[in-house]
Order: structure tokens, then sequence, then C-alpha cells
């Protein structure tokens, strides 16, 4: 399998503050990779770098064989292929539903209006809201406000998608709608990388787990070994104040 | 009927000091309304040729209506008129398409730029039609050109420079700052005393600008550095999650700014842009200090006529009012666009 991300010896600091720690990291084509770990851990900021919303100071990062850099062609390359979900929705709240789901396949993709809108409808099909397609997002709920954003991903067919905390800002009652939804989508092959604590949605979305601590990598295993038997204490007293919550 | 009286009762008579008070209050408001309604209407003179014609105790109104040619249009040639008053009803359907969000932006864009310069065609002439020098424009017809044509020239500066001073780029960044502060620290009078007195110094001999452009240009760059710090404040208010949710659909600067960014920043600070209008509205009055004779300034250039003299009451009752409608009027739409805005 070629690889989809690799990061080599990447080091980024907030000012004196050292969020990652030379981390090397390679995620194949089609893996499912969860990014578990407490808060200021790094994960975040991690799954930023990808797409380049964040730098790195040192080190490598590339995606799908294009090195993420300071270039604007590089990086709206790499973005058409990585979307991106974010843990506060972001949803363009002057457009519908359905315009913000056409904006970047019209405008950015140069996809024609009527075929832009036939994807936009197939896609809320799949996060379960063909429905609300004509209302604004602040007529909708927090989960049917995420779903409507990882449609806005999927709509410009991204081979990776990349997610942010997807379930952290959302009540009890409407994590299960998006977490389901991801876990559909995790069904695909599509190369996906997400950040969470959620261990409900690491466990059933992801083949692989990266356990983060103070802006290092320590554990790298499987979904069963990390959650069943993770190897390092820190891991151990996270899961365990997780399952306390 | 029965509710007017249970609200008159607890809020006017409620106990009987309240009770006098209210009594006292309406009478004298009847007794001032009255007065002035006496003064103003049943008692004015409506026409005539000259201040004689005004021999009852009321307003001289003759004076506003044997004025009015030159109060709406200034000196322009009596034949040439109707482009006067068509150009003025051409720009005010701009400016109302504009308002009303009819049509596709592009298309709408480009019916408004077709009106404007059919406006200015009919108004300065060339291509068939007998040239009128701006010399000659005045009255409410300045009032409206200098507005509208500032606005719009200014409108699209503001932004610029808004996005200019939050630019990554250094350069950018002190230059359109400079520029704001600029523009900003100078009172207006002084702007077009430059315009018309010290700018035509700085040109090649030869090379002239007709003063109304001067002027115009100067009231633009004004009206710019204020429509700037509005739109910036616009800027500010959006949280960073929507330039991040943009930038990660693979959008560039100009998409970002242009599809995600100003439709909410500009939808943000309509209150403000229309503050600015009202005031360069009323603003344009200053160009009399330079020789225009704009709506008030023809107003006042009438007073020292021979044949009307002693009218400055009527004369500046009637200019306050019908600046005052005017900027209500903005007001109002401005108050309506916000409201359309929010329930989009």
């Amino acid at each position: 399998m070629s690889a989809a991300i690799t990061f080599q010896s990447v080091d980024k600091w907030f000012g004196a503050l050292h969020v990652l720690k030379s981390i090397d990291l390679e995620v194949p084509v089609g893996q499912r990779l969860a990014v578990c770990g407490p808060s200021g851990s790094g994960k975040s900021t991690l799954v930023r770098c990808i797409n380049g919303l964040e730098r790195c100071d040192s080190g490598e990062i590339s995606v799908l064989g294009n090195p993420v850099d300071d270039s604007p062609e590089t990086l709206r390359r790499i973005r058409q292929k990585a979307g991106m979900v974010f843990q506060q929705f972001n949803l363009f709240p002057h457009l519908t539903v359905l315009d913000n789901l056409c904006l970047a396949p019209e405008r950015v993709a140069g996809v024609p209006r009527a075929d832009a809108e036939a994807r936009a409808r197939h896609y809320l099909e799949r996060v379960h809201i063909p429905e609300q397609a004509e209302k604004y997002p602040s007529q909708l709920s927090g989960g049917q406000q995420q779903r409507v954003a990882i449609a806005r991903a999927l709509c410009m067919e991204p081979e990776i998608m990349l997610f942010d905390e997807p379930t952290s800002a959302l009540d009890p009652e409407m994590i299960r709608e998006v977490r389901n939804v991801i876990v559909e989508l995790a069904g695909e092959g599509r190369t996906m990388v997400v950040v969470t604590h959620d261990m409900g949605l690491a466990r059933a979305a992801a083949d692989r787990v990266i356990f983060m601590d103070e802006g290092g990598i320590l554990e790298d295993s499987s979904p069963a070994q990390f959650f069943e038997a993770p190897g390092t204490d820190r891991a151990r007293r996270f899961l365990n104040r997780l399952r306390l919550d | 009927m029965k509710r007017h009286a249970v609200w008159l009762r607890a809020n006017l008579f409620a106990t009987r000091p309240q009770g006098v008070l209210s009594l006292t209050i309406l009478f004298l408001a009847g007794w001032a309304l009255w007065s002035i309604a006496g003064w103003a209407v049943f008692d004015a003179t409506w026409s005539g040729d000259s201040r004689d014609a005004c021999s009852g105790g009321g307003a001289c109104w003759a004076f506003i209506a044997a004025r009015s040619r030159q109060i709406i249009f200034g000196f322009f040639p009596q034949m040439e008129i109707w482009r006067g008053g068509l150009a003025i009803g051409l720009a005010f359907g701009a400016v109302l398409l504009l308002w009303s969000g009819k049509l596709r932006p592009g298309a709408r864009l480009g019916a408004v730029t077709g009106l404007l310069v059919l406006a200015a065609w009919l108004l300065s002439g060339g291509f068939g039609l007998p040239k009128i020098g701006t010399d000659l424009w005045g009255g409410f017809l300045l009032t409206f050109v200098i507005t509208i044509a500032g606005c719009l020239a200014a409108f699209p500066l503001g932004v610029l420079l808004a996005l200019g001073r939050q630019s990554q780029l250094t350069v950018v960044r002190i230059l359109s700052t400079c520029f704001i502060e600029f523009w900003r620290g100078i009172p207006l009078i002084t702007v077009l005393f430059m315009a018309a007195v010290m700018l035509p110094l700085f040109f090649p001999a030869g090379l002239e600008a007709d003063k109304l452009v001067r002027a115009l240009a100067g009231v633009a760059l004004f009206a710019a550095a204020y429509i700037a710090e509005v739109v910036r404040g616009g800027l500010q208010a959006l949280p960073r999650g929507q330039y991040e949710a943009a930038w990660s659909l693979g959008m560039g600067y100009w998409q970002t700014m242009i599809l995600v960014i100003l439709p909410q920043a500009l939808r943000h600070v309509i209150p403000g842009l229309a503050n600015v209008v009202i005031a360069l509205f009323k603003d344009t009055t200053l160009v009399l200090i330079i020789g225009m004779f704009d709506f008030l300034g023809i107003l006042h250039a009438a007073l020292s006529d021979p044949a009307w003299l002693g009218l400055a009451m009527e004369a500046y009752l009637f200019a306050g009012l019908v600046f005052w409608i005017f900027c209500f009027g903005m007001s109002r739409a401005a108050r309506a666009l916000e409201h359309r805005g929010r329930s989009a």
C-alpha cells in the first residue's frame, strides 16, 4: 500500500510551547486512523498540519505525494483532496444548506451548477438529512449541522477525510447520529484521520489508533489492543478517566 | 374604543397630579402645533412673483415655488432640464434596484452600471447631446450626483482598504493603514479646499481635471477611509472558523473573501454603512465653500435676491425638511435591508 499521509520528524512550536515533538507517522491509503489523547496533547495540531491550516516548523509532511509547503497552489490542491470537518461545524451561516454544499464544487472545482446540486443532494441523502436542503444552518440542530458539514466536505469528493473532534461540541443524543454517519463512511475505503476523545467512535470507525501526549506519539496499535490493553500508564490513566466521565 | 380608554387611564390619567400634567402638556402641544400650522399652512402664501405677494402673516412659500427650478437643477439650461430630471430618475432607479436585491448579482450590477452610465451621459452631454459644463450643475441635482458618485466610488475602495489593513502582506497593511489614518485625520473642508485650490497647482500645464471631478475624488477618498473602518469592524466580528472552513475547501484568498467573509461582514455593518452614507449626503453641503451651489447653497444664494429679501426662515426650514425626509428614508431603507438579511 502506498502512503496517503507521511510525517517525517515534524516539530511545531506555539511560542515556547513544543506542541509536536519530532513526529514520524505514515498513514497508508485506505487506512482509518483515530488520534486520541488528552487536551493539549497536540492531536488537533497534528491533523491541522495535514491540510496546512498550521505550518510545521521543521520536518516534512506530504499528502498523496504532495509536500505540504507555503505555496498557495499546493495548499489548494491538497485541500481539495483532503476534506476537513471541524469541532464547531463552521457552516456558512449566510447560505442555505444546499448552497453550503454547492459552493466549493462550483467555485473551486468548476462543477456546473446542476451537477453540483445533484451531488449535494446525493451526499445529503448519505448523511440522512435530504429534507433540510433549503434551510439555513441556524435552523438546524447541532447534530444536523455537523452532518451537513460532513456532506460539505464529501461534496469535493476528497480522497482523504480529516475530522477534528467531530462529536465534541454535541449533546449526547446527537453524538450518536454523527458517529453513525462517520462509521458508515469508514466502511467505504476512504483514508480517514479522526481526532477524538469519543471511544465509541474510535473503536467503531478506526482500524488503527495512535495515542498522543505532550506532543509525542506514545502508542500506535489496533483499536482492540489500545482499548483492552494499553501499553503505557499514561494511556491507561487517560482511558480510565474517560470511562468515569 | 374601550382599549383606548383603558390605555389613556393607565398612561396619562392614573393619578390626579399626572392627569393635570397630561392635560397641561396636551394643551401646550396642541397650541404649539396650531400656531405652527397657522404660520406654515393656513396663513401661508403659496405663489407669487416677489416678496410683495406675501402679504399674509404666514410663511412665504412662494419664494420656494418661484425658485424651484434652480433649487432642483441649479443653472442647467432651460431647454435641457428634461435631461436633468431623467438623470435623477435613472439614478434613483439604479439605487432602488441595488437596494431591492432583485435579479441575480451579476445582472443587477450590469443593470445598475448601465443606468448610471446613461444618467451620466444625459447630464454631461456629448455623443449627440449638447454638452453642459459641470459649473452649470447645481441644486438638488448636484447634491444627488455627489452623494451617489461619492458612495459608489468610496464603497469598493473602502472594502479594499479594510481588507488591506488586515492583510498578511506587511507593505499592503502599512499603506492601507497610513491611507485610512491620513484621510480620517483631516476635515472634509480641508479636503475640498485642497481639491479645488491646491490640486490644480500640482498638475502639469495643459492638464486640467474638472472641478466637480476633483471634488468628487476628494469626497470619495474621504468617505472610503470611514467605510474601511466600518467594514474592518465587521471583518473582526467573524470567527476564525469561517476562514478555516473556506480554506479547507480549497478556496483562495479572494474566493474566501468574496464568497464567505464579505457577505457576512457587510451584513453585520449595515447600520454603520448607513451612517456613513447619511453623513456624506449631509456633508455635500460643504461644497458651497469651493463655489459650487448644491441644494442648500442655492437656497442660501437665493436669499440675497432683492425681490425676496428676509426669507431665511422659510429657506432653512425647507432645506431642513427635505434633508430630513431623505435621511429618514435612507435610515428606513437600511433597517429594511438589515431585517431582510436576518430572515435569510
